[in-house]
């Protein structure tokens, strides 16, 4: 069976401006795959190639197996059966809340249209909003009638740009599991599109980081926080600092703090396997630096952050490098007092030395 | 300021209480159920042709692509610069019997063809009204069109609506409070109009008031015609209103990026030859014309009474310009001070004088001056012991008096929404940096609201040049400027000689026209 979305090294244009290019992924039935960047990145014109608005200037986008969008030609988005939930929701404000439902069921019975406008308004929790106009919801409501409007024909394939950006922090959080949910309930496939980690990492099964029309990893959030392909992605994704530090062989990198044991990955070109006494850039998480009183190693508190649960401490280590580290918060150390600190790295993390 | 509106209409209301006199009874028996006909008929081929030419406009200019879409998208604003009654005695000196059209016509076929429409008909003052009144609607629906973006659109495409679908479905209904609007306003300038009907000898309210008066000297008579008119006025805006009930359209974010619907060959050229045939018939061959016919006549007619018609055009202009735009700052002023009730239904009531025809407005005008300049007479002859004659009436004083009620709505809007923008905040910032005040009149408030009120100035200024019955019927014995010599000499159906002082208006009112330009420019 073929994948349920596929893209071949699309390109697209703006004119001059190239807004997209060479990118390629595939997304199974299902599955909620995310394209995650910076604004500007092209993530939203990619959705926008998907659902046929914009058309590709290369490359191909294929549908359960079927070309929908060619340099030449392109399906027009009302036959590709790709719903999408937009940015601003865009509900149609002369319609009630049932009706904006209801809207993409016009060829259905008025009967099956009602009931399944009803099972959706259940799904969705909006039951007693039905005759309501869009204006008269709020923002969490308007989102979750958007959701039911583009989920109510059953598309193949369901687009959400930047779906939560317009709420507010507490509120995204609590609807981006509930419409997670919702989606695997209908057993939906989805593309999603946010600026957002955390909204990424709550939905999506496969995240695609995107810099500058390009993606740059196609992979699973925990890989492409433990295991990012490039520099971009591993600053892109959570917090962290680079280190100066040495190949030793395949397993063993030196830093100043001492030797990391681990299998050291993605140094150099693939070509140069020894890799021996090769310079790197080792990539230290906040949550490998772990709190230790016993510790020989000491650094100096240069800034701290309360967050609750734990305190992310910024540190002159001992080399006079710069760390962070993710303690927990019963462990109040004063800025421009020390602290005891072990490495415990899991996942060495190095790239080529950039600069000299 | 309210008082200045409720008197007029006070006034012609009050009329129904006198006992009918012999005229009303007359008309009533004999010409009223014409009246109300002509008038349901004209009000609906005009509501339904400025809506059909006007919606499609716009469409096509704010969504699709086609050749000439930059161009057409402003031309097609024109025709407002044009007054109606000029356009239609254009049309008639063109296609009258004796006009060249039907002439060359005749002379072509060699005997009178016979099934060349009456001009002078029903279908002729639709036609020429529809022509001259649906920039209105396409002037706002093309707004909403651009407005509402293409996100709606979009969102219907991706329910599965084709693009024709979604124009029916979404875009046409999402943009029905604009056209709506769009079409009031051509309704009322069709109630109001009195110059174009006139012209075609096509009788409604307004000429049957015109007629009441100077015909009958039937006071009675013309104000209880007014009132019948006044209350059909409200009714269609009371309607109006209802349509709109609970929906709320919310704009779309500007500035995104849009993709036009690309209009392939044919449909194109389609669109371009609509769009070309409306330009040409309501814009370029009434001012080619006109340009002809002042050009024939200009050596001969032009002499020092066109400089008096067009000094005292200007002069009144002016005149209401500065009163309407001093009242509307006032207004505004007013509302801004005090936000209670009381106020806002006091400055809704004063901004409703644009719904009134000039020629109710006139009645409503010279009924209490000619009262306030009796009693004035009386006391003066009392005092002084001899007739010191009549004060006001007949002076510039009540003309200015109507145009200000009638106009002080196209004044306010502008004014008022630069007053919007001068936030509570605004005020608070200027009065914690030491201006209070005069001083913070001069530099701050007058420097944000010059914009708004040069745009009021200029819209007041034509339109009061252009207005037709108050002129006629307040102005002083012998006072005529550019519209009454217009009036007189189509009346006299001198089409040749009304050309010269049509083509003075049609030139001051290019000028509104390019500030509306410019700013529909900048979406």
């Amino acid at each position: 069976m073929p994948p349920l979305l596929e893209i071949r090294g699309i390109h697209h244009r703006y004119g001059e401006q190239k807004a997209v290019r060479q990118l390629s992924l595939t997304l199974d039935m299902g599955q909620i795959g995310c394209l995650l960047g910076p604004s500007g990145c092209g993530k939203t014109t990619v959705l926008r190639c998907i659902a046929g608005f914009e058309p590709v200037s290369d490359g191909t986008i294929l549908l359960n197996g079927t070309e929908v969008s060619t340099k030449d030609f392109c399906v027009p988005p009302e036959r590709r059966h790709v719903g999408m939930v937009f940015q601003d929701y865009a509900l149609f404000p002369h319609l009630t809340v049932a009706a904006n439902i209801g809207f993409g069921l016009h060829r259905m019975e008025k009967s099956a249209r009602a009931a399944r406008v009803a099972e959706l308004l259940q799904t969705v929790g909006l039951t007693d909003t039905a005759t309501r106009y869009p204006h008269e919801l709020s923002g969490g409501q308007q989102q979750r009638v958007a959701l039911a409007r583009a989920l109510a024909p059953r598309p193949d394939l369901l687009l959400l740009d930047e779906p939560f950006s317009n709420l507010d922090v507490t509120l995204r959080e609590r609807l981006s599991l509930e419409v997670r949910d919702i989606l695997r309930q209908q057993n939906a496939t989805a593309m999603l599109v946010t600026h957002d980690q955390d909204e990424a990492f709550a939905m999506a099964d496969r995240i695609g980081v995107m810099q500058a029309g390009e993606i740059r990893q196609w992979d699973t959030a925990y890989n492409l926080y433990h295991r990012p392909a490039n520099r971009f992605v591993a600053e892109f994704i959570g917090q962290g600092v680079f280190l100066a530090g040495r190949i030793l062989d395949a397993d063993h990198v030196e830093i100043d703090l001492g030797t990391l044991k681990g299998r050291v990955q993605h140094a150099c070109a693939p070509d140069c396997t020894p890799c021996t006494d090769h310079p790197v850039d080792v990539l230290i998480r906040p949550d490998d630096i772990v709190h230790d009183d016993a510790s020989p190693l000491q650094a100096e508190v240069l800034h701290k952050a309360f967050r609750g649960a734990d305190i992310l401490y910024t540190l002159r280590l001992p080399g006079g490098a710069v760390a962070l580290s993710l303690i927990p918060s019963h462990h109040d150390h004063a800025i421009g007092g020390t602290i005891g600190i072990r490495l415990e790295v899991d996942h060495v993390v190095a790239f080529n030395r950039t600069a000299p | 300021m309210a008082l200045l509106v409720l008197i007029p209409v006070g006034t012609v209301a009050s009329s129904f209480l006198v006992p009918a006199d012999d005229v009303w009874r007359h008309l009533a028996e004999t010409t009223l159920p014409g009246l109300l006909a002509n008038t349901f008929w004209l009000a609906l081929g005009v509501a339904g042709g400025t809506v059909s030419l006007g919606v499609g406009l716009a469409w096509l200019t704010a969504v699709c692509e086609f050749p000439g879409r930059r161009f057409f998208s402003w031309a097609l604003l024109l025709p407002l610069a044009i007054p109606a009654y000029v356009t239609a005695f254009v049309a008639l000196g063109l296609l009258d019997y004796t006009g060249p059209v039907q002439t060359a016509l005749r002379a072509w076929l060699g005997t009178d063809p016979g099934w060349f429409p009456d001009v002078r008909s029903r279908g002729g003052v639709i036609t020429v009204m529809v022509l001259a009144f649906y920039p209105y609607v396409y002037l706002l629906a093309r707004n909403a069109f651009l407005t509402q973006g293409r996100r709606s659109l979009e969102a219907a495409q991706s329910l599965g609506l084709t693009p024709r679908q979604g124009f029916l479905r979404v875009a046409l209904p999402m943009a029905r409070p604009w056209i709506a609007g769009g079409t009031m306003l051509a309704l009322m300038e069709t109630l109001s109009d009195f110059g174009t009907v006139a012209v075609f000898n096509y009788d409604t309210f307004t000429t049957a008031i015109y007629k009441a008066w100077f015909g009958m000297f039937s006071l009675t008579a013309a104000s209880q015609l007014a009132t019948l008119l006044v209350v059909i006025v409200l009714a269609t805006m009371l309607v109006e209103q209802r349509f709109r009930s609970r929906m709320r359209y919310a704009e779309a974010r500007q500035g995104q990026h849009m993709r036009r619907i690309a209009l392939s060959g044919g449909h194109a050229w389609l669109a371009a030859a609509l769009a070309s045939a409306t330009l040409f018939l309501s814009f370029l061959l009434p001012v080619t014309q006109l340009a002809i016919w002042a050009g024939g006549v200009f050596s001969q007619d032009f002499d020092r009474r066109y400089l008096e018609f067009f000094g005292h055009s200007l002069l009144l202009s002016l005149l209401a310009t500065l009163l309407v735009c001093g009242f509307a700052l006032l207004v505004t002023y007013a509302a801004r001070r005090h936000g209670d009730a009381l106020t806002r239904v006091a400055v809704r009531v004063a901004t409703i004088g644009y719904a009134l025809p000039g020629a109710v407005l006139a009645v409503g005008v010279f009924i209490p001056v000619a009262w306030l300049d009796n009693r004035l007479a009386d006391l003066a002859a009392a005092f002084l012991d001899s007739g010191s004659g009549l004060l006001l009436q007949g002076t510039l004083l009540a003309v200015l008096a109507a145009y200000t009620t009638r106009f002080l709505a196209v004044g306010h809007s502008p004014i008022d929404s630069a007053m919007q923008r001068i936030t509570g905040s605004i005020d608070e910032a200027a009065r914690g940096l030491g201006l209070s005040g005069w001083a913070m009149l001069r530099r701050v408030h007058l420097p944000m609201l010059r914009g708004g009120i040069f745009t009021a100035a200029a819209l007041v200024f034509v339109d009061v040049m252009k207005e037709m019955p108050i002129t006629l019927m307040t102005r002083p014995f012998g006072w005529d400027t550019l519209a009454v010599r217009i009036f007189e000499m189509t009346s006299e159906g001198a089409w040749e000689q009304a050309a010269l002082p049509a083509v003075a208006l049609v030139l001051a009112g290019l000028l509104p026209i390019m500030l509306l330009v410019r700013q529909t420019e900048r979406h």
